[in-house]
């Protein structure tokens, strides 16, 4: 028990939770948008990997960091366009299309990667986002460790959030956009365009993904690896899900769930990981993630036309 | 554009579609192969020499196909009813894990492959079977929690093969102990290298076919899938459909497992599937769902994967283009499919 | 002569064609309207009235044709040019985001996507919805309005957009009579402020009363232009249907025994659907039961349970004398309920699936499989039986019922639930969206199953339906039954006040 509360008074925990949030806060904020447009985006997993690999490959061939993250964000937009595409106009089924475009964007990774590097054995490293030091908060004992030491993309999540909150829900944009996935008839009669709301959202939500991707690349690890998204794509879907599609109520979940993240990591150099299997540790968040989802099926306000194709023609 | 649809699809349409999305990812294979900087045709020629141009070929080809067919199956079932099992790949780890549990020496023959066999069904079923009574109790995605216990399966079968089943005398490996001879699946032809889970399988195929065509179950399936409010309202028990539809995917799934142990590998290790449950959804969609429809995409997906490792040896195309064949064609065929019911039109 | 004869003219429909597949939902359809002036659009369901709206408000695209507002030519398949000219529309079924309130659901669309907010939009809808007499509260969320309200919510979207044309399609479906005479209203003190209405509609009685000129469309085209005041209702009848209107009227019988009784029967309520409050209800043999009511007030609720979906939470339930304690679909079909669902095409049938596998969806268990096997031979001929015995117009048993008319499906679900010779029949607006033949054949149907003694229950919104029809009627509102009234006890307009909630005692009437 002292070694739990040991690790929850460090600063460097708290430093890891943000850290490990941010990815998560990108990603979330992508397939929120999606979804309040009415669009389950299950292409999540592979966008992410598309994502973290175009950053880090961009980076690497000499673009700056910001210049990965922009061609991270484009990636994103491009496979946004696919899926949204074939779910929105053709209206087809957004479980299988998603899963498709999962599919395809990780096969496309691991294909470019092989093409670009055919003989690494070893994936090469870059320079990654930097901590920035801000003067005063960073210098502050304890607190500049655990909350003013993180990387300007970290930031930068935060600030998507705020911009997602806002924009959702204090412009007209916005409010179409809540419109359009709770009723695109009610879009339609008002003279605005459910396809092109719909593939907007989709594809502004899959650049988040794709950044968030790009998160791990360009900011935590230095380097790519096949398996580096590991499930964090599906995590983002339960954690929407736990938020109850409110932007607010996302990012709390997404740094609670990073808070459970950051604890089975420190966990496992315990006494308790000398007992417990590490797989127990490693699985913790996903477990977390079957529970939130029955912890809020009762209550969560799912837009009402999500999973629902709109065709005007239907008669 | 909107979308209107057709009352009588020409025979055409209904079978040129298909063919034309299969037409379209051949399409972005030579795409592909010529970024890759290699010719086309040569790259294309090469994956059908490496599927079907030799017996050893074609006998790894079918190989390969076994799981597929299974997987293939379940995933079929189960989106019949519009049940959206995303968790194959989970399902097979768990019959494999009761293959070893069976068959390194706590059964004898000779009922040990049917007992494992029985075994792995019910660890698949009972696996699929949380993610939907969460479905019908609590209206929970289906398609999350069964792609989420994925994960957890994966790391759980990493645990037992570094723990309680971890092989002695593996050096270290993280495997199982191997199965007794007993338990192994026989080969269908003595020298050659295909075993009965193949036979098994297409087997699998039939009785999923009368299942659905001839038997009531069949027919609620189907109609639960098309229209769960008809279904319901006409008085089929919905939600107990639904249970056996997964108990049903569930099983065929871990039979995946079952055969790839039993079979060929002879134990459990952490590559026994290198997403098989995955590949299992392509498998189906491009069969669109028909089960003997699954065991001809089974061996044609396969003989990709299989023609893809061979082509990429000779000319350098990295072997993920396999990969990328089957997204793009999954892709293509449900548009393909939408465009046989429904034709594009202005306004 | 219309009352606003030489007034400008504000729009102009000329010849607009347009066709589905084979179906031509409007063949050269010309139409003008004026300002001040109320046109009504009557017709037949099917006739092409809401297409045309569809067409003119962008939602379609016309094959042929052109659209003229205020003398300028209309772009096609854009509804934002339409509002932008002055059109506005109130779509039959509401085109609201229950999750917005009020405020939002009209502010939607009027705003450039990045712009911030209008700042007296409030001050606006708030004005409007005294000059026209639409009160409704700005920051209410839409999903907890009454029918009338989200009506009313739509007419202001409109009016925020300074709409000079208003297209209402089938506004006083949802109505009772007395809030019908509300809008009315306000229909009046739009036309008298220079706004032009066009009012949809198939229901005669409404027209003369609010329309200055009667436009009647058959199968997509014009088949009459009439002054209100130089007509009457029979001859806009004859207009729209083409002939002489003959439906079947069921004479009065002697009511038989009891075969279902419900006591004080209570279901939850769904958000702002009401459930069954104490609701007691007998069906006797050989008579017809009708269910008025305004739609949305525990029909839906009733019709479950009886179908068997839905088990009362509190009073009882009995069959045949016998008290009900295990309720299911199957249940009630094994007890001779006959259902005839609200809904044929979600709740009837199965679209993709053909006519023999919707023939036997209710009974495959107990009549065409043994041990689990499927009969399909079996099925087959019962298909074909149906077909032959009620007049389903199809190429085959192998036909997907999706490809049939709403009539010929309508028929087949009949069979389907006369063929086990029931003695209950509940019968959901078995005639709604029909042509009129169609309707004949099934109420004749059922006055047919009436005589030979069964027990049915009518549900229609249609009030016309329910008094030609029914022994006993009963209304609904609010999820209250009020008490049986007998055959020609009652006029249309004291059962529309049983219908706004206004004659229950001790009523909270909302």
């Amino acid at each position: 028990m002292t070694e739990i509360i040991d690790i929850l008074i460090s600063a460097s925990f708290w430093a890891a939770v943000i850290r490990i949030a941010s990815p998560l806060i990108l990603a979330t904020m992508g397939e929120l948008i999606c979804e309040r447009a009415g669009v389950l985006n299950l292409g999540i997993e592979g966008i992410m990997v598309i994502g973290a690999f175009t950053g880090w490959m961009a980076v690497y061939q000499g673009m700056p960091l910001w210049g990965g993250v922009a061609v991270a964000m484009l990636a994103g937009m491009l496979f946004g366009l696919l899926h949204s595409t074939l779910t929105v106009p053709f209206g087809l089924s957004q479980h299988v299309v998603g899963l498709g475009v999962t599919l395809f964007a990780t096969a496309a990774a691991s294909f470019a990667y092989r093409l670009m590097l055919p003989e690494v054995t070893s994936p090469p490293k870059i320079q990654p986002f930097q901590p920035l030091d801000i003067p005063v908060l960073s210098d502050l004992p304890w607190l500049g460790q655990a909350l003013f030491s993180q990387t300007a993309l970290t930031w930068a999540a935060f600030a998507v959030a705020g911009i997602v909150a806002f924009t959702l829900y204090r412009t007209p944009l916005g409010l179409a956009v809540r419109a359009v996935g709770e009723n695109p008839a009610a879009v339609e009669a008002q003279g605005l365009s459910v396809t092109g709301l719909r593939m907007g959202a989709v594809m502004v939500g899959s650049g988040l993904m794709a950044v968030g991707g790009a998160f791990l690349t360009l900011s935590a690890f230095s380097s790519f690896f096949f398996e580096m998204v590991n499930g964090r794509g599906w995590i983002c879907i339960a954690l929407v899900v736990f938020g109850a599609w409110k932007p607010g109520k996302a990012v709390l979940g997404a740094i609670l769930f990073a808070a459970f993240d950051a604890l089975q990591i420190r966990l496992q150099q315990t006494s308790m990981g000398a007992v417990l299997p590490y797989q127990l540790f490693l699985a913790l968040p996903f477990i977390l993630s079957i529970l939130a989802l029955i912890l809020m099926s009762r209550r969560a306000e799912v837009p009402a036309a999500l999973m629902v194709p709109y065709n005007k023609g239907e008669r | 554009m909107r979308l209107e649809p057709i009352a009588n699809p020409t025979a055409a349409r209904r079978l040129g579609l298909p063919v034309l999305a299969i037409a379209a990812t051949m399409l972005i294979a030579m795409v592909l192969a010529l970024i890759a900087g290699a010719n086309p045709f040569a790259v294309l020629g090469q994956i059908a020499r490496g599927a079907l141009g030799s017996k050893l070929a074609i006998l790894e080809t079918l190989n390969r196909a076994t799981p597929l067919i299974f997987t293939g199956l379940a995933v079929a079932v189960a989106f019949r009813a519009k049940l959206w099992n995303i968790g194959a790949e989970a399902q097979l780890y768990a019959g494999a894990i009761l293959t070893v549990v069976l068959g390194t020496g706590a059964l004898g023959a000779p009922l040990v492959l049917p007992l494992s066999a029985l075994a792995a069904m019910l660890a698949g079923a009972a696996l699929l079977l949380g993610p939907v009574l969460l479905k019908t109790r609590l209206g929970v995605d289906e398609v999350v929690t069964t792609l989420l216990l994925n994960f957890i399966m994966l790391l759980f079968v990493s645990y037992l093969l570094e723990g309680p089943m971890k092989d002695p005398l593996g050096m270290g490996w993280p495997k199982s102990p191997a199965l007794i001879p007993e338990a192994r699946l026989p080969r269908i032809v003595d020298g050659l290298r295909l075993h009965w889970g193949f036979a098994l399988a297409i087997l699998a195929a039939i009785v999923v076919w009368v299942i659905q065509t001839r038997t009531a179950l069949g027919f609620e399936i189907r109609a639960v899938g098309q229209n769960p409010e008809a279904a319901r309202f006409a008085g089929m028990p919905v939600n107990v459909v639904l249970i056996k539809t997964a108990l049903l995917s569930g099983g065929l799934a871990a039979l995946a497992g079952w055969s790839q142990v039993a079979g060929l590998k002879g134990h459990l290790s952490l590559d026994l599937s290198p997403g098989f449950g995955y590949t299992g959804i392509i498998v189906a969609m491009l069969a669109l769902l028909h089960p003997l429809g699954v065991v001809v995409t089974a061996i044609f997906v396969a003989g990709i994967f299989v023609g893809s490792d061979a082509m990429s040896r000779a000319a350098g195309v990295p072997t993920y283009i396999a990969d990328m064949l089957m997204a793009t064609a999954l892709l293509c065929m449900v548009l393909a499919i939408l465009l046989t019911k429904f034709r594009v039109v202005r306004g | 002569m219309s009352k606003s004869e030489g007034a400008e003219v504000v729009l102009r429909l000329d010849r607009i064609s347009k066709s589905f597949g084979a179906l031509k939902a409007n063949d050269s359809v010309s139409l003008t309207l004026r300002r001040g002036e109320v046109v009504a659009l009557l017709g037949e369901n099917g006739a092409g009235k809401t297409t045309l709206m569809n067409i003119l408000f962008g939602h379609y695209v016309a094959d042929d044709g052109e659209v003229e507002v205020f003398g300028q030519p209309l772009p096609p398949g854009n509804p934002r040019a339409a509002l932008a000219a002055g059109v506005g529309m109130v779509h039959q079924h509401f085109t609201l985001a229950g999750n917005l309130t009020v405020l939002e659901n009209i502010r939607l669309g009027t705003e450039h996507l990045w712009a911030r907010r209008h700042p007296d939009a409030r001050g606006k809808v708030e004005r409007l919805s005294r000059d026209f007499g639409l009160s409704v509260h700005p920051d209410a969320k839409v999903c907890r309005l009454s029918v009338g309200e989200r009506q009313r919510v739509e007419i202001l979207k409109a009016l925020y957009r300074d709409a000079r044309i208003l297209i209402l399609d089938e506004p006083t479906a949802v109505l009772t009579p007395q809030e019908s005479e509300a809008l009315f209203a306000t229909l009046r003190k739009a036309t008298g402020l220079g706004l032009s209405v066009i009012f949809i509609s198939h229901k005669l009685h409404e027209v003369m009363a609010i329309a200055d000129r009667c436009i009647v469309l058959r199968h997509g085209r014009v088949v009459g232009e009439v002054d209100t005041h130089a007509t009457d209702k029979g001859a806009l009848a004859a207009m729209m249907v083409g002939g002489e209107l003959s439906l079947p009227r069921a004479e009065a019988r002697a009511p038989g025994k009891v075969l279902m009784q419900l006591d004080s029967v209570t279901t939850p309520d769904h958000g702002a659907v009401p459930g069954l409050k104490q609701v007691s209800l007998a069906l006797r043999a050989g008579q017809i039961t009708g269910l008025a009511g305004v739609s949305g007030n525990g029909q839906a609720a009733l019709a479950e349970v009886i179908a068997g979906l839905a088990l009362p939470s509190a009073g009882t339930l009995s069959l045949h004398d016998a008290r009900i304690t295990d309720w299911s679909p199957r249940v009630a079909l094994s007890n001779g309920v006959g259902r005839i669902p609200e809904d044929r095409h979600h709740q009837g049938s199965i679209g993709d699936f053909d006519l023999t596998e919707n023939a036997v969806l209710e009974a495959y268990r107990t009549r065409f499989s043994r041990r689990g096997w499927m009969n399909w031979r079996a099925a087959r001929a019962f298909a074909q039986e149906i077909i032959a015995g009620y007049d389903v117009r199809c190429p085959g048993p192998e036909t997907r019922i999706r490809l049939l008319s709403g009539g010929n499906m309508q028929k087949l679900i009949l069979g389907r639930a006369m063929a086990s010779g029931p003695d209950i029949i509940l019968a959901n607006q078995p005639v709604r969206g029909l042509d009129v033949g169609a309707i004949a054949y099934v109420q004749g149907q059922l006055i047919a199953a009436r005589d030979r003694g069964a027990a049915v229950l009518l549900i229609s919104e249609d009030l016309d339906e329910i008094m030609g029809l029914s022994d006993v009627i009963h209304v609904i509102s609010q999820g209250r039954l009020s008490p049986g009234f007998a055959r020609g006890s009652m006029s249309a307009a004291d059962l529309g006040l049983w219908m706004a909630g206004q004659k229950f005692e001790g009523a909270d009437a909302a």
